[in-house]
């Protein structure tokens, strides 16, 4: 059970508090509601690339590292398709720099035309060394423009292609940072050895004096139904082949997510899963096989990815893997192996929680699902799903027709 | 109230360091256990650290191949069964083998512990190496190396020790798909019986500690049932490359993945916790030099950094970093020149003042939970040392001065005694 305050400042910024008092670390986590689903499809990689531009100086602090750094604390940030988070731990005798920090640069951004040059750059190198330069590095920037059609999240958080990013103008950035850095579109957690009153007197000094902006109003387009089976092939200098499927599925916020994460729980999680167990062990057709499902808040992917072992094909692979889902989909899962799963469940989310910072981070995700409080009733959830639920699921989503498929072929 | 956003709030000096003393006790058979009992969740961590990393094999691919078998199938139980079992109490089993030593790790809620200990116990004294699931293994671990040398990286990494060590040295030695493929499934029950055993063995546990651990550790481990002799510590040469200088050519990379770096010491040396402070300065945290010079004002690289890593019997530093092909050349003039400023100049005060509190915080963050604890004390307990060697490092980070970094910088950062590799395509 994690306990927290919350209250919002008049400018809109939702605060959360989590007092640990067994820590000497204070973890700061703020989340802009921001993400590469808002981008305009021809500036993709834009919400990352802004990532990197709060770090290259803000109205009145010029770099942001260096005086974090003199204090002891530490930051990082991620973007992912649905969000920007920019996160630190700090020790707690100098907490109130990290408020400085954060609220100037929510305050107002100052970057330079040579910071804005260089980390062009370095954004351009992490296209390279992750997505380019990496054997099966570009898979999903493929997969994910097959799978969806409409939706934002056919491009993934790096962007489509390098030259996007190269192309990125200075007042497109500012204009991006003005509609969405704003305290009415952000969630801020501070989790340690703090109390709640502490935390609202430094908020509102530091923040409380920062404009409201206008609130965000978000209306991307649902991806529709996909009718017929989907293909392409890759072929690259990789030594082996390897297979991608990915199946349309709800969203973060339906109901019957729960039943759709033990699907794949079900099929691969642990060496026990099903697939691992059957097409890794006994058949051995893959030298490593994942059934993992994409988590987005938006309607999301289920995916099945595997390596081929050499010399098997991948008509052969993808027959012993529609015998599994075919299973899965009219046999229910027996009483075991439905309380393993959700023991794994149970288990991973105890595990989850050990730093103060990854507890910091999880209450503000499940903030902007709605309540932070989600984070202490997920098991329930979990625990409530039953053997034919997750049948019906699978029915409903690992049809043929609903299906893209990436075939990622060594030459 | 008008508040001034340009003035840094108010910086408090860092001197709470309470670090926690863990708790120590020995089983029957002589095994000692060191337990950091804190944190709020009912869970904990039990690893088992053994004297069998691959400085004890005799072919290579031994000590690894022993470890990861492990799991895969027992005197009583199937590869299968154990998983299932360990999957249906929630439970994580890590396996780890590295160059001095082999670790298993057990993660587990602590409800469940009266099952998951018992299944630890199986796979750490009963292994059976099935011949079946070792061909199963080999046809993964092949497959793995072999997209793991597509990768630069990887290839610096691997191809790095070998020119400071000697390619048959255990700390420079690398697994080919030759040695996976001319290995002998045999050898892997000797391996174990040598190394895997109680007189060989210490045990590790953090979280929040069940009252029955301690016994229900005693009953599957502290018996006379797994006891063999302490394996002999063999000593072997360092035998360095003569030439500085490597390459590797990678065609159609797009990245060059650069490692310079040299041969150090380990923990005893009396000037490792300085190294660890040059260290810091020059590419161990964001603000460093090397990140400043080659991201932040450059932006050749998503990332650089520099390590001096202890082992039980020496120690190395590195730097890395992957660069584009067509700034290869100047990002290693950049690092050459970073060196031989801090052989030259002394380092600011304002710039040291910053590391030594960017080091303070470090410390604290290394001590928050109770994994971090044990992780932290288990690294300098491997050189002997306990939460001593941690003070000592806390006082060297507030007293050392610029020229003592100086000095080490030219005993230790002398551009000229570097070796130098670079994977990726030709670009002169």
């Amino acid at each position: 059970m994690i306990t927290f305050d919350r209250f919002t400042l008049d400018n809109g910024l939702n605060v959360i508090v989590h007092n640990d008092t067994s820590t000497p670390l204070v973890a700061v986590n703020i989340l802009y509601d921001v993400g590469s689903r808002d981008e305009d499809p021809n500036r993709t990689g834009f919400a990352h690339l802004f990532e990197h531009l709060m770090f290259g100086g803000s109205a009145n602090i010029p770099k942001y590292d260096e005086p974090l750094e003199r204090v002891g604390g530490e930051n990082n940030a991620f973007t992912n398709n649905d969000i920007t988070n920019y996160y630190l731990t700090i020790p707690k005798e100098n907490i109130e720099t990290a408020f400085w920090l954060e609220s100037d640069r929510m305050f107002d951004l100052a970057f330079s035309e040579k910071s804005f040059d260089v980390q062009r750059n370095v954004v351009v190198e992490e296209f390279r060394q992750n997505y380019l330069n990496q054997p099966y590095g570009d898979a999903w920037l493929l997969l994910r423009p097959l799978a969806y059609k409409v939706h934002p999240y056919q491009w993934s958080t790096i962007g489509k292609d390098i030259s996007q990013i190269e192309n990125a103008e200075m007042d497109e950035v500012k204009a991006f940072y003005k509609k969405y850095y704003n305290p009415c579109n952000a969630i801020m957690v501070v989790a340690g050895d703090v109390t709640t009153d502490e935390v609202r007197e430094l908020t509102e000094k530091w923040f409380g004096p920062i404009r409201k902006g206008e609130p965000l109003l978000r209306s991307l387009p649902a991806e529709p139904a996909q009718e017929e089976a989907r293909s392409i092939t890759a072929e690259r200098n990789v030594p082996f082949d390897s297979l991608y499927k990915a199946w349309h599925m709800c969203g973060r916020l339906d109901p019957e997510f729960y039943a759709t994460d033990l699907i794949s729980d079900l099929l691969s999680a642990g060496q026990s899963g099903r697939l691992y167990q059957e097409l890794v062990k006994k058949q051995q057709l893959f030298s490593d096989l994942n059934a993992f499902i994409s988590g987005d808040v938006d309607a999301g992917l289920f995916v099945i990815t595997g390596k081929l072992m050499k010399g098997v094909n991948f008509k052969d692979v993808e027959k012993a893997i529609a015998v599994q889902l075919e299973k899965i989909c009219t046999e229910a899962a027996n009483e075991t192996e439905l309380r393993k799963v959700k023991n794994r469940m149970e288990s991973m989310m105890a595990f989850s929680e050990m730093r103060i910072l990854d507890k910091a981070m999880n209450l503000a995700y499940y903030e902007l699902l709605g309540d932070a409080g989600l984070i202490n009733q997920i098991i329930e959830k979990y625990e409530q799903v039953k053997a034919s639920e997750i049948m019906e699921q699978a029915q409903k989503i690992l049809k043929p027709t609903n299906c893209s498929t990436l075939y990622y072929k060594a030459i | 109230m008008m508040i001034n956003r340009k003035q840094q709030p108010e910086v408090n000096p860092l001197d709470r360091y309470r670090l926690t003393e863990p708790e120590v006790y020995t089983l029957t058979n002589g095994i000692k256990v060191v337990q950091f009992d804190a944190g709020t969740q009912e869970l904990v961590r039990i690893e088992f650290i053994f004297r069998a990393g691959s400085w004890f094999q005799a072919n290579n691919f031994t000590s690894l191949a022993t470890n990861l078998m492990l799991r895969e199938g027992t005197k009583f139980h199937t590869s299968q069964q154990l998983s299932d079992s360990l999957d249906f109490y929630g439970a994580h089993l890590e396996t780890t083998a590295e160059k001095d030593n082999a670790y298993i790790t057990l993660y587990t809620l602590n409800k469940h512990l009266p099952y998951t200990l018992p299944l630890l116990e199986e796979i750490i004294k009963h292994a059976s190496f099935p011949e079946s699931e070792f061909a199963i293994f080999v046809g993964k671990q092949r497959q793995m190396l072999q997209v793991n040398m597509e990768k630069v990286n990887f290839v610096a990494r691997t191809k790095f020790n070998p020119l400071l060590f000697g390619k048959s040295h255990p700390y420079g030695n690398f697994l080919t798909v030759n040695d996976i493929d001319n290995f002998n499934y045999t050898d892997l029950a000797g391996f174990h019986k040598a190394h895997y055993n109680a007189a060989n063995c210490t045990i590790m546990v953090a979280g929040k500690v069940d009252p029955q651990l301690p016994s229900l550790l005693s009953d599957a481990f502290g018996g006379s049932d797994w006891m063999d002799v302490k394996p002999s510590v063999l000593t072997f040469d360092v035998k360095p490359e003569t030439g500085k200088t490597h390459y590797l050519a990678k065609d159609n990379a797009l990245q060059s993945a650069i490692r310079i770096g040299r041969l150090l010491f380990d923990r005893h040396h009396e000037d490792y916790m300085g190294m660890k402070v040059l260290n810091t300065i020059i590419g161990g945290y964001f603000g460093s030099r090397l990140m400043s010079n080659l991201r932040e004002d450059k932006g050749y690289t998503y990332g650089i950094g520099s390590a001096v890593i202890p082992l039980q019997h020496s120690g190395y530093f590195f730097i890395s970093c992957e660069v584009g092909s067509d700034t290869t050349d100047d990002a290693l003039k950049q690092i050459e020149i970073e060196m031989a400023r801090l052989c030259i100049d002394l380092v600011p005060e304002t710039e040291l003042k910053l590391v030594r509190n960017y080091m303070l915080g470090s410390f604290l963050r290394g001590i928050d939970g109770p994994f971090a604890m044990a992780d932290n004390y288990r690294d300098v307990m491997e050189n002997g040392f306990g939460n001593d060697f941690h003070y000592a490092m806390l006082e060297t980070i507030r007293s050392i001065t610029p020229l003592q970094l100086k000095q080490l910088a030219i005993k230790y950062l002398n551009p000229a005694e570097m070796y130098q590799l670079v994977v990726g395509k030709e670009t002169k």
